[in-house]
């Protein structure tokens, strides 16, 4: 298996239990799930199905109960926290529901922040950092505070944080849930774009609106996954790409 | 990351609530302001009482007489007695009180000099005490503080100097001659003009006429007495005119030499015990020796200072427990950034760092606040004290404050540290 087709994602039979003996949850049941570099998956399903547990596992902010996860050809499992906060420095960038900024710091510093956990040096930093916020259409707000932004535009900058690492999975957990149907627009066209341009998503959605956008949706119920269809091949396009282009 | 932008966060966090900040800062401010100010009460407290034993001379030994009548005695004689020996012409009071007032006389005195039996003795001085005497010249007028009737040997013992006409000698006391030194503080209160003008001049004291000879050097004033409100004057003289021929008020006893001081106090003690028919129980004077008064006044203020440092230390450590009380506050109110800031990449030294710091800045911030309010509140005389502020108290204070931080946010920061990103993240 070489580098280029190796999956970015690669978990077989993750569970995942909260508690233990008669109240013991199976939020996750034994999920295999493999991504390949370049996909864009949509991940859906009821309320409490295990959909943000996944996410949280494949973020490595939290570890399975059991199961064998590869992120990028590496295996995750048991590892210091500080190579833990390395891997999702350096692999993942994440995309709340709720934005997630940091409170009284620049749209700027927000995005620069991975960068400088990474020990980058400011002029580097800055340069990347701008970089990012341009491409996500903000380049003219770096200097705001995220209270002064609106939903739409902190999630904007949410996502520039996210790519500004160059990570090899972008993983976002409702990132549409908190928006109105305009700035959904903007996002799920950005997330178009670094599609386009290779990169790797999985999005978790409630909505059908945000899930036609994937090139592939996968549906959960009570912590395994009940089906998986393929709208479009991993090297080709998004499905909705030239309607949100006429758009 | 590096510790620039670590203090960089650590900055926007303690700005971000500036007056919970400036609050929590007080505290520390205050804890250092007070080890400052009370370490320089404290030094400066003993050293006047250092400076003020030190006028008497370290070779110096003082007789007093003392009480018999009770066992008790001698402790609250021996306080009256050292209270004498800072303001020496309350003596005849002090005895007065007594039920038997025991006597020491100028044949005591006389038969200390040149006696074969005390050969540390160097010099010995008889001094009668005069009260409230008024000094006139010209309609100007002043109620002396202390006014001592003495031999020239006295001026000896007690390291004084002249700053303006002569001593008074041995011939003007073997004749009995009315003349006085006078301490600046008297001569300035008699005079607008300069204080050497009053050499020659002839002043009252209490109606009585003597010719001044000699302005005494200053002696400068610690603590509440002015060393330099005083007359000296023949003791002859001064029996004549002022205060009859009584007992002294003491006898001054100079040593030979700083190490001699004890073997001459067992001297002085043998030959007036003999003199007096007195043993060492019954023994109706005492023999004081400057410098064990010295380092007995040096210990007890050196327990004062330790006292006041370590309540000033307690306020140092309240503050701290404030600054860690507002740590947890804010670790707690942040646990979501603390959550992302983990979720993006920040390793549990990075989180640790930037609280910590956040923490240190807080207290070195109250800390260098404090030092210059210390400093500032040093500068005013406190409770009669002219505080010494030492530079080590300063550095002491401020690392200590420092340490406080580093100590007390530890934990907080720790906690926040140790906190897994996916509980911080879902902290509402
Ligand atoms: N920390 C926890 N402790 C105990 N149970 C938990 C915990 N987190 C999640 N669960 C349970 O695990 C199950 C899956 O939760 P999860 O949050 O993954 O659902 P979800 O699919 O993301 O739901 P939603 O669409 O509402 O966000 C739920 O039954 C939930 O109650
Ligand atoms: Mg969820």
């Amino acid at each position: 298996m070489s580098a280029t087709t190796q999956p970015v994602l690669d978990l077989r039979g993750i569970t995942k239990v909260y508690g233990e003996g008669e109240t013991a949850v199976h939020a996750l049941a034994g999920v295999d799930l493999q991504v390949a570099r370049g996909d864009y998956v949509a991940v859906m399903g009821a309320s409490g199905s295990g959909k943000s547990t996944l996410m949280n596992i494949v973020g490595c902010l939290d570890e399975p109960t059991a199961g064998r996860y590869l992120l990028d050809g590496v295996d995750v499992r048991r590892r210091s926290e500080t190579a833990l906060a390395r891997i999702r420095n350096r692999k993942i960038g994440f995309v709340f529901q709720n934005f997630n900024l940091v409170a009284r710091t620049s749209a700027l510093r927000n995005v620069e922040l991975p960068l400088a956990y990474r020990g980058i040096g400011a002029s580097q930093r800055y340069a990347q950092a701008n970089h990012a916020l341009d491409r996500v259409g903000l380049g003219a707000r770096v200097s705001h505070d995220p209270s002064e932004l609106s939903g739409g535009q902190q999630q904007r900058v949410a996502i520039a944080r996210a790519i500004v690492t160059d990570p090899v999975l972008l993983l976002a957990d409702e990132p549409t849930g908190a928006l109105d149907t305009h700035s959904t627009a903007d996002v799920l066209k950005l997330f178009d774009e670094l599609s386009l341009s290779g990169r790797t998503l999985v999005v978790i959605t409630h909505e059908d609106e945000v899930a036609a956008h994937a090139k592939r949706v996968i549906r959960m119920s009570d912590g395994l996954i009940v089906s998986d269809e393929r709208v479009t091949a991993v090297d080709a396009a998004p499905p909705m790409t030239d309607v949100a282009e006429v758009a | 990351m590096s510790l620039r932008e670590s203090l960089r966060f650590a900055l926007l966090g303690v700005s971000a609530n500036k007056t919970r900040s400036a609050l929590t800062t007080l505290g520390i401010l205050i804890g250092v302001a007070s080890v400052i100010i009370l370490l320089a009460v404290g030094t400066g407290s003993s050293r006047a009482v250092e400076e003020s034993i030190n006028r008497l001379g370290s070779n110096t030994l003082t007789v007093l007489p003392s009480s018999t009548d009770d066992s008790g005695g001698s402790g609250a004689g021996g306080l009256a007695d050292i209270a004498s020996l800072f303001g020496g012409g309350q003596t005849t009071t002090v005895s007065g009180t007594l039920t038997r007032a025991p006597e020491l006389t100028m044949d005591d005195a006389a038969a200390l000099v040149d006696n074969p039996q005390a050969p540390d003795v160097l010099g010995v001085a008889p001094v009668v005490s005069a009260q409230s005497v008024q000094a006139t010249l010209d309609g100007a007028s002043h109620t002396v503080g202390t006014f001592t009737g003495t031999t020239p040997t006295y001026l000896l013992i007690n390291n004084d100097t002249i700053s303006a006409g002569r001593a008074f000698t041995d011939a003007d006391y073997a004749v009995h001659r009315r003349v006085v030194l006078l301490g600046t503080t008297v001569a300035e209160q008699l005079t607008s003009q300069a204080v050497s003008d009053l050499v020659g001049q002839t002043i009252a004291l209490n109606g009585k006429q003597f010719e001044v000879v000699g302005i005494l050097g200053e002696k400068g004033s610690t603590g509440p007495q002015d060393a330099d409100d005083r007359v000296v004057a023949p003791a002859t003289a001064v029996q004549d005119t002022l205060t009859g021929y009584g007992s002294l008020s003491s006898i001054s006893v100079k040593a030979s030499s700083a190490d001699t001081v004890s073997s001459a106090q067992s001297q002085v003690q043998q030959v007036l015990d003999s003199r007096r028919g007195v043993t060492a129980s019954d023994r109706d004077y005492s023999v004081f020796n400057a410098s064990s008064i010295l380092s007995a006044a040096t210990d007890s203020s050196a327990t004062f200072t330790v006292l006041l440092g370590v309540v000033a230390a307690i306020s140092l450590l309240v503050g701290g427990i404030g600054v860690m009380n507002i740590m947890l506050v804010t670790v707690t109110e942040r646990t979501r950034e603390i959550g992302v800031r983990k979720a993006i990449g920040a390793s549990r030294r990075d989180i640790v760092t930037q609280f910590l710091l956040e923490a240190v800045i807080l207290c070195m911030f109250g800390g260098l606040v404090g030092v210059i309010v210390g400093l500032a509140g040093s500068q005013f005389t406190i409770v009669g004290v002219v505080p010494v502020v030492q530079a080590y108290s300063v550095v002491m204070a401020f690392g200590v404050a420092v340490a406080t931080g580093v100590f007390f946010g530890l934990y907080p920061a720790n906690r926040a540290a140790a906190l897994r990103p996916i509980d911080a993240l879902r902290y509402e």
